[in-house]
């Protein structure tokens, strides 16, 4: 009796430390980490864009002003000059950029390894398979209802997905019946069957830069996204031709100029 | 003994600790109230193909059906808090916009389609006449958001769903404690929303026309004419309009000549040049209260749809162009023959779909929230 109690008393023991096991956090850090924070600076040119009031001139020689850009940046990896690179976990890597929302304009990036970083890549847009996730799993600024403000929601309800970027603006050779331009650019690819596929993923080095990270400083990286490109790279986009692009084959053609329109500014060490 | 004692004190601390080890993002149950939803058990038809929905995740519930009831009638849904799905989906049109085209939104704006019969949900594999959603719960947010539908963002719904109820309402509704009494918490979210009208719309089944009394065994539900229409049917019109529940699913060019704005239908979703005008293949049930008829309403009698298919006037009726469904190009000339008599007895058959039952079920009616006209 006593014998068998004993046994049963260890077996106990040894479940109770597998249970422990399990309960603790398996995202304890084992290696020293810090942050890092990525600035997106909106310019037209060399210039600050300017919401509203600031008046430009594309490639293609035609006025325009701008009322909205927003775009999404998601599945960040920073990369070191050894080929080695830290993916950012996929539930904290989902940003809106808005040029109306000065805070989301900048992205902090935690729990990064200690290290030297030299360069960043990520996509404008949302992958195909957050694109086709169970609503109740996207929220915050992925809420498929909501949006992040319903006024700047970036979402296709009757066909299904993000839009990954939204420039809106007015000109005096756009030929809608309000002057507006509007370009909607998404598409992940579909869901039952294959579409258009605008996701883009951008890598930039920082050059002869280097981003350190350790776990007393925390660089900043800031990034310049030239509006221009948008207008101007392997397609000229002219919004008296196309004063309207949204879920259709053009839009390609601007995902592919946007997709260059990214450039590292400047690396601060803290 | 003293050993047993300890091992049962090691077992309750074991217990203890596995408890502790619970997952905290679970469903928080509702706190114990005498009485909690009523769970509602969903019964299919025997000659219905399983359920496409997921009713696993959507548990439905006597007042979770209650809630989508009220959601679907009531006109807060819309900008204007006027136009509710109701409005555009009456029950006794089998919940589409009787004698409308295109359905007339807030401001009296006009919509681009005609608008779908709102029965047997449970079964779609896709929503909208070029199947842009894939899932019930997605519905909603689409007329929402539509400007010329009802005009509203889908978050305002919510914030105007928790003010209820609003002082001086003709109707009075009080959201929160609907919300409640359906979920165990007075939280509304969006999410919630969508499950409750994906509910009530599961519950919306039509089975019980002549036609279903026919196919159970009452060899008499049927006339002569209506019998001889089933079988012109099932040679002519059933490998589109397939199964009981009369539709393959599929998209299909069916030779209409485009619209006046072009709609080119599914290819808006797929950018596939194959699906270049190519529509929904609608179920039939019902057809005979839904008119008029086609994604934009163009016809508004059985006979017209049917003279189109049959393409036997002098000037051709069907447009033809590269997706043109091949069911339509097996003769030398393009359309499915019919005669005369092959014509007015399909029509006998169809209308033996209309479902009277479905059409009054106080289950399925407006409780008092909505708009028509």
């Amino acid at each position: 009796m006593k014998k068998y109690s004993s046994v049963s008393v260890a077996i106990t023991f040894l479940a109770l430390a597998l249970f422990q096991l399990s309960c603790s956090n398996d995202d304890e850090p084992t290696v020293e980490s810090g942050s890092m924070l990525v600035h997106f600076d909106n310019m037209v040119g060399n210039e600050d864009l300017v919401l509203n009031s600031g008046n430009y001139i594309n490639v293609a020689g035609e006025d325009f002003t701008v009322t909205r850009l927003n775009y999404y940046v998601s599945n960040i990896r920073l990369t070191k000059a050894d080929g080695s690179s830290f993916t950012v976990p996929k539930d904290s890597s989902y940003f809106l950029i808005r040029e109306g929302n000065v805070p989301s304009q900048t992205v902090r990036i935690n729990d990064i390894p200690v290290g030297n970083y030299t360069g960043i890549e990520y996509v404008i847009g949302v992958d195909s398979l957050k694109s086709i996730d169970e609503p109740e799993n996207r929220k915050g600024i992925l809420d498929i209802y909501t949006g992040p403000t319903n006024e700047e929601t970036m979402y296709w309800n009757w066909n299904p997905g993000y839009i990954f970027l939204k420039f809106e603006g007015k000109s005096e050779v756009s030929t809608t019946a309000n002057g507006k331009y509007e370009y909607h650019i998404g598409g992940f690819g579909g869901r039952t069957e294959k579409t258009l596929n605008n996701i883009k993923t951008v890598k930039l080095s920082f050059g002869n830069q280097t981003a350190a990270v350790s776990t007393t400083t925390s660089p900043q990286v800031y990034i310049k996204a030239d509006i221009l490109k948008i207008f101007g790279g392997p397609t000229q986009l002219s919004i008296a031709k196309n004063p309207g692009v949204m879920f259709m084959p053009f839009s390609a053609n601007i995902a592919a100029n946007y997709a260059n329109m990214f450039s590292v500014k400047e690396v601060q060490a803290n | 003994m003293k050993n047993v004692f300890k091992f049962l004190v090691m077992l309750a601390w074991l217990a203890l600790v596995a408890f502790s080890c619970g997952k905290e993002t679970e469903n928080p149950k509702p706190e114990p109230e005498p009485t909690g939803p009523k769970s509602v058990q969903f019964k299919k038809p025997s000659y219905f193909p399983e359920p496409v929905y997921d009713l696993s995740k959507n548990p439905l519930t006597e007042e979770g059906i209650e809630l989508g009831r009220f959601l679907f009638y009531d006109g807060i849904l819309s900008r204007t808090d006027k136009i509710g799905c109701g409005t555009c989906h009456q029950q006794q049109a089998a919940f589409t916009h009787h004698g409308h085209d295109l359905s007339h939104g807030v401001d009296d704006l006009i919509g681009t389609r005609n608008s779908p019969s709102v029965q047997n949900m449970a079964w779609s594999t896709s929503f909208f006449w070029d199947g842009g959603v894939h899932a019930m719960d997605e519905v909603p947010p689409v007329p929402i958001q539509n400007e010329v539908e009802m005009g509203e963002r889908t978050g305002n719904v919510i914030d105007k769903l928790k003010k209820t109820p609003v002082a001086g309402a003709a109707k009075q509704v009080d959201y929160p404690k609907m919300f409640k009494a359906a979920f165990g918490t007075e939280e509304i979210t969006a999410d919630k929303m969508m499950k409750a009208l994906s509910q009530f719309m599961m519950t919306m089944v039509s089975a019980t026309s002549r036609y279903d009394y026919y196919l159970q065994g009452d060899a008499s539900a049927l006339n002569a004419q209506e019998k001889e229409g089933l079988s012109v049917f099932k040679q002519k019109c059933s490998s589109c309009h397939a199964t009981e529940l009369f539709t393959d699913h599929s998209f299909r060019n069916n030779g209409l000549p485009p619209n006046r704005i072009n709609d080119q239908g599914r290819y808006a979703i797929t950018l596939n040049e194959n699906d270049r005008l190519k529509f929904k293949v609608p179920s039939l049930r019902n057809i005979g209260l839904t008119a008029p008829y086609m994604h934009d309403g163009r016809f508004n009698t059985l006979e017209e749809v049917l003279n189109h298919y049959a393409n036997d006037n002098v000037k051709s009726s069907i447009h033809e162009s590269v997706t043109l469904d091949p069911l339509l190009k097996t003769g030398a000339k393009p359309g499915i023959q019919l005669n005369a008599a092959e014509k007015q007895s399909i029509i006998a058959f169809l209308r033996t779909l209309n479902d009277q039952q479905f059409i009054s079920d106080k289950r399925f009616s407006d409780p008092g929230v909505g708009t028509s006209f």
